[in-house]
């Protein structure tokens, strides 16, 4: 153990490249996050198991077992957010983990901001994940959705979504900021029996989309990840 | 001077021969009138003195038949085990050709060249195993007699009464480097002879009495020394003619030997062979195939084959040609081979035959123009064999019932028209039926019709009705010319149905070769070649047949499927061995190896032997006819050369692709550790500076080279991540995962993961209304967004429009990248998708040019294409086109809305 605040969040890293960890490690603990540095995936599966850390960052190319056990493995019996880092290329991997109950992923070489960002809404959602939380108004900058009404408004205009649409966006919102794999969002709105195929979920999120986002503007509300999924991501 | 320079010709004739001889061995003859003149002593004595100069001499085998002087010569030389073999309970000793190979000394001596191998052996015949050391580089002294040489085999016989059967081809005698006469007078010979010097007593008495006459001896040494003087004077020649010595050219002869299957034919060749040897004049041994010899019996055409071998052996040119009349296909052969003299044998049959069916002298003799006609003689030898009556297809009984029909038929058209037809008219209606037999019947049959129609004339319509007896004598006459006409139009009707036979088998085999060929000059793969020249070559000769081909230089692999059966023996596959290594065919129905079941040929490029090609002739019921076996060689050649024709072709794009891979390796070489080491250059330089401590930087400077860290790396990312892509997909590892995915939303999520990128330009988007599916990997296709983006927006200025645009095509979707940059260099449309190609405009732009190279190749993946054009109104218009292959999946969307 090499922590050097004393209430900051506790972060297991489990990284088999000294580099990585070094800037890891600096960064963070400038940033005020306790850390645990595990170098192979056995490692980091007892460490989770011993302290507990409050976010696992798992890189997914360790040497003795790939990430998928250790995610498995920590799924087991815990819900602690699992953060992977992978490099682009093994899009199959990041979604086998991502199914697997990994709860975001980062692709390498990542900026810190990003880092810190992803970091935060994991331990947002982990924190508001507990029982009784009951859920208010989500709102994303000019998005509006009201739960208990079903009113959606953009800017203040009333956007009229069908049931799909709206089950997609309740679904994305949820896991807002957080990346949502095609298998979890046909799953979570068609349910688990589903038999569609990612092209349904493709052309009503196009539908959403068109309904949504300001037409001819960048600004994207909803943030496709290629070959993984999609991310509601509030600017 | 130069006048006296040989011609062309012949100085290529030269280099061709001295060719042959180099890297090759020598061979030397000692040459004698007669056994016992002391061949094999003066050889061994010749050889003690090689010995003596150094050379490493080894004893083949040697025959002393006892004689002790040339016992004690053999002390001292080593001698090389010889090869037992057992033959029908008989221990055979012989010369040991592959020991002689393996052993390969620079000088082996080998008695008796004329000798004929124990069955077993590899060769037929001593000399062939002579031929192979020398081709091995091994010298070779040999012994041989007069009697033994093939082109004077007759002239012996007649001089002698004794028929020598183990011959050698003269040819041999050209291939010998050296002949050394071993003379001894006759009246010495028999000397020696009565001392029991040849041979013990008993035996040479008897051998004095009958070959070792005087008379007899004289006459073979005459022989010998005229075949030498022959020699030395060709060597002369040959000399002279190398030093540029002014000789009176010979006229150029050409001698054409007609052969056929008499047995007298052979010694027509022999004759040949003398005078064209004499003339120093190239010859052609011809045989012509007519309708009637299909019909002798096999064992009698197959005698062409041996007789056209022995021309070959003797150095001739043999050709096989079909046709109808023997005196046009020779003269044909003769004017188109500008030949000046036609050998031809003395007839043999009777000379009414001559009256009936014409003379072929005579009509060779009147056709022939310019061209001398020499008729020689044979040897009388025994009758022409009477024609099997198995050779001709017997006639069956109900094709002589047949055969009365049409007489039948006549008898009664006769009888109802008596009233108005008198006899002539008759005796037309009967030879009408005669014809109509002889058209559809075969020879015995359609004479039976034309006797019976006689007979039936007689007896129904010549008085006295109803009776053979003939009332008035001029019906005599009426009957026998009746006959005439009838026979001679039944025999005429069935020849041309047999020479329309025999033509439209021609006529199949031409086409086969034809259509071969064509085959051929489509296929560009050995493989395929192989199978096309199979399938034709079994289809010819009922066989089954390989075709092995060496594998760089060694290994003969089969091509075309695996070598079973036959083919796959280890006695199969040594013959087609030897038969690679020497370029020479050999097994069934050759000289070489004949026990084989298989004959093998080898298949000759213009660089060699590339292979060899196996027909399994032994399995036939029939021997092959020679018209057969040349077609067979025709099919072979023509295989050899289409052969070759792709094998060089495969190794030229070998090799062109050999020197591809080594240019791209370089120029990845370069441009690698130029791109990736410019950053990591900014990289250690920014980093140096911060972690130096005696230069303080204040905060601006801190931050411009921290930009500069996080830049750099961000530019190598790209170029590692191009780098990669490359990479997976040409080393075919990339799995492209299509999927149904709307165009919208990878152009989303490209120009989404480039924002900071083209933070400096407008960014537009032309989409389609309709929800536009098509079955890409997306992220790939994203890929390929992102880099065109990224060209974009590195050859356009800041600020300007760079739109996107996609819609749906004919089975396709078109999406185009434009931009209001300077568009591409004209000429480079097609350039810039090349590895590491960059626009050369004097900009220093980033990236390694990979990009552009891995869009296309993602596309090429997908079945797509991409292009690159300039805009009109300025700048690039890059266009990929994905084509949309199945049918696009219907997505049921519902109406209604969520709020009731």
């Amino acid at each position: 153990m090499n922590a050097r605040s004393v209430d900051g969040p506790l972060i297991l890293i489990v990284e088999d490249e000294p580099q990585v960890r070094r800037f890891l490690r600096t960064s963070l603990q400038a940033h005020g996050y306790r850390l645990l540095e595990a170098v192979t995936g056995a490692e980091g599966i007892r460490m989770a198991s011993q302290y507990v850390p409050e976010i696992v960052l798992l890189d997914l190319g360790l040497p003795d077992v790939d990430g998928l056990e250790v995610t498995r493995r920590i799924r087991e019996w815990s819900r602690m957010p699992i953060l992977v880092l992978s490099a682009r290329g093994q899009e199959s991997a990041k979604v086998d983990a991502l199914d697997a109950g990994a709860d975001d992923y980062l692709t390498k070489p990542f900026g810190f901001a990003e880092l810190l960002a992803r970091i935060r809404v994991a331990l947002r959602h982990a924190r508001r994940a507990e029982p009784g939380t009951d859920e208010p108004d989500f709102e994303c900058g000019p998005l509006r959705v009201e739960f208990d009404t079903r009113r959606v408004t953009v800017a203040g205009a009333e956007v009229h979504l069908t049931p799909i649409e709206y089950k997609l966006l309740t679904t994305l919102a949820r896991h807002s900021g957080r990346v949502v794999t095609h298998k979890q969002l046909l799953q979570e709105v068609w349910g688990p029996q589903n038999t569609q195929d990612n092209q349904y979920l493709r052309v009503y999120m196009t539908h959403l989309r068109r309904k949504l986002e300001p037409a001819g503007s960048s600004a994207r509300i909803f943030k496709t990840e290629v070959g993984v999924g999609y991310r509601l991501e509030c600017p | 001077m130069d006048e006296r320079r040989p011609t062309p010709e012949e100085m290529l004739e030269r280099a061709a021969l001295e060719e042959a001889r180099s890297g090759r061995g020598r061979l030397k003859i000692f040459f004698g009138a007669a056994p016992g003149v002391g061949k094999t002593y003066a050889m061994l004595e010749a050889a003690r003195a090689r010995k003596r100069q150094g050379a490493d001499v080894v004893i083949g085998l040697i025959e002393t038949h006892g004689r002790r002087d040339t016992e004690v010569l053999v002390e001292g030389l080593e001698i090389l085990p010889s090869k037992s073999i057992d033959h029908r309970g008989v221990t055979l000793r012989e010369f040991d050709l592959d020991g002689a190979l393996v052993r390969h000394p620079g000088l082996v001596l080998v008695d008796e060249l004329a000798h004929t191998n124990a069955p077993g052996s590899r060769h037929l015949r001593r000399w062939q195993d002579v031929i192979e050391l020398i081709e091995d580089g091994v010298d070779v002294y040999t012994t041989l007699n007069v009697q033994h040489v093939e082109s004077l085999n007759d002239v012996v016989a007649q001089i002698t009464g004794v028929h020598v059967q183990e011959t050698v081809p003269d040819s041999i005698l050209d291939v010998a480097a050296e002949i050394e006469l071993v003379d001894l007078s006759p009246d010495d010979l028999l000397d020696r002879l009565r001392e029991g010097k040849v041979y013990i007593p008993a035996q040479a008495e008897r051998a004095m009495r009958n070959f070792f006459r005087k008379g007899n001896l004289i006459a073979l040494r005459e022989l010998a020394l005229r075949k030498t003087a022959e020699r030395v004077d060709a060597q002369a020649v040959e000399w002279k003619r190398e030093q540029g010595i002014e000789e009176p050219l010979p006229t150029r002869e050409r001698i054409l030997v007609a052969v056929n299957h008499r047995q007298q034919s052979a010694d027509v060749v022999r004759s040949g062979r003398r005078m064209a040897s004499s003339l120093h004049a190239p010859w052609i041994a011809l045989a012509v195939e007519t309708p009637a010899f299909d019909r002798l019996p096999e064992e009698v055409r197959d005698r062409v084959s041996e007789h056209l071998a022995l021309a070959e052996g003797l150095g001739a040119e043999r050709l096989v040609v079909r046709g109808e009349r023997v005196s046009d296909e020779i003269l044909a052969v003769a004017r188109e081979r500008n030949i000046t003299r036609i050998v031809i044998g003395k007839p043999t049959h009777a000379r009414w035959r001559d009256w009936i069916r014409g003379s072929l002298i005579d009509e060779l003799v009147r056709g022939s123009a310019g061209v001398e006609v020499v008729v020689t003689s044979g040897e009388k030898s025994e009758r022409e064999p009477k024609r099997l009556a198995g050779s001709r297809r017997r006639s069956r009984p109900a094709e002589y019932a047949w055969a009365l029909v049409p007489v039948l038929s006549s008898t009664l058209i006769c009888w109802v028209t008596r009233p108005i037809f008198n006899l002539a008219d008759q005796a037309m209606v009967y030879l009408l039926g005669v014809l109509i037999a002889a058209s559809a019947l075969p020879r015995g049959p359609s004479l039976l019709a034309a006797v019976a129609s006689v007979a039936a004339l007689d007896f129904c319509f010549v008085p006295p009705y109803f009776s053979f007896a003939v009332g008035d004598l001029r019906y005599v006459i009426t009957f026998v010319v009746m006959l005439i006409v009838g026979l001679s139009v039944s025999r005429r009707t069935v020849l041309i149905r047999e020479q329309a036979e025999a033509a439209r088998q021609r006529e199949r085999r031409t086409a086969a070769l034809f259509a071969m060929s064509r085959e051929f000059s489509v296929e560009d793969e050995a493989n395929a070649i192989a199978r096309t020249a199979l399938t034709h070559v079994r289809d010819l000769t009922e066989s089954d047949a390989v075709v092995l081909l060496a594998r760089d230089g060694k290994e003969l692999v089969p091509l075309a499927g695996e070598a079973t059966g036959l083919f796959g023996t280890q006695r199969e596959l040594a013959v087609a061995r030897w038969v690679f290594e020497h370029g020479r065919p050999a097994g069934y129905g050759t000289d070489t190896l004949p026990a084989s079941e298989t004959v093998f040929l080898p298949l000759v490029g213009a660089a060699g032997t590339i292979g060899v090609f196996g027909v399994a002739l032994g399995q036939r019921k029939a021997d092959p006819s020679p018209s057969l076996r040349q077609l067979l060689e025709t099919f072979v050649a023509q295989t050899a050369l289409a052969l070759e024709r792709v094998l060089l072709r495969e190794e030229t794009s070998r090799a062109k692709l050999a020197i591809e891979t080594e240019r791209l390796r370089n120029d990845l070489l370069s441009t690698v550790s130029h791109d990736l080491r410019t950053p990591l250059a900014s990289i250690t330089g920014a980093a140096g500076v911060l972690l130096e401590k005696s230069a303080p930087l204040d905060e601006e400077e801190r931050r411009e080279l921290l930009e500069t860290v996080k830049e750099e790396s961000e530019r190598l990312n790209r170029l590692v991540g191009n780098l990669l892509d490359l990479t997976r997909i040409e080393s075919g590892n990339l799995r492209i995962r299509k999927e149904w995915v709307p165009i919208e939303e990878v152009v989303h999520s490209a120009i989404g993961r480039l924002s900071e990128r083209l933070a400096d330009h407008r960014v537009l988007t032309e989409l389609p209304e309709a929800v536009l599916l098509a079955p890409i990997d997306p992220v790939l296709i994203e890929q390929v967004l992102v880099n065109l983006l990224e060209n974009a927006a590195k050859y356009s200025p800041t600020r300007s429009a760079i739109t996107v645009r996609a819609a749906a095509a004919q089975d396709a979707v078109v999406c185009e990248v434009m931009d209001e940059g300077r568009g591409i260099p004209h000429g480079e449309e097609q350039k810039i998708f090349e590895k590491f190609y960059r626009v050369a405009d004097g900009r220093r732009a980033e990236g390694a040019g990979l990009g552009l190279t891995v869009c296309q190749a993602i596309l090429r993946a997908h079945g797509g294409t991409i292009q690159a054009e300039n805009r009109r109104e300025g700048g690039a218009l890059f266009r990929f086109s994905l084509p949309i292959t199945g049918e696009t999946p219907l997505v049921d969307t519902e109406w209604e809305e969520v709020r009731s």
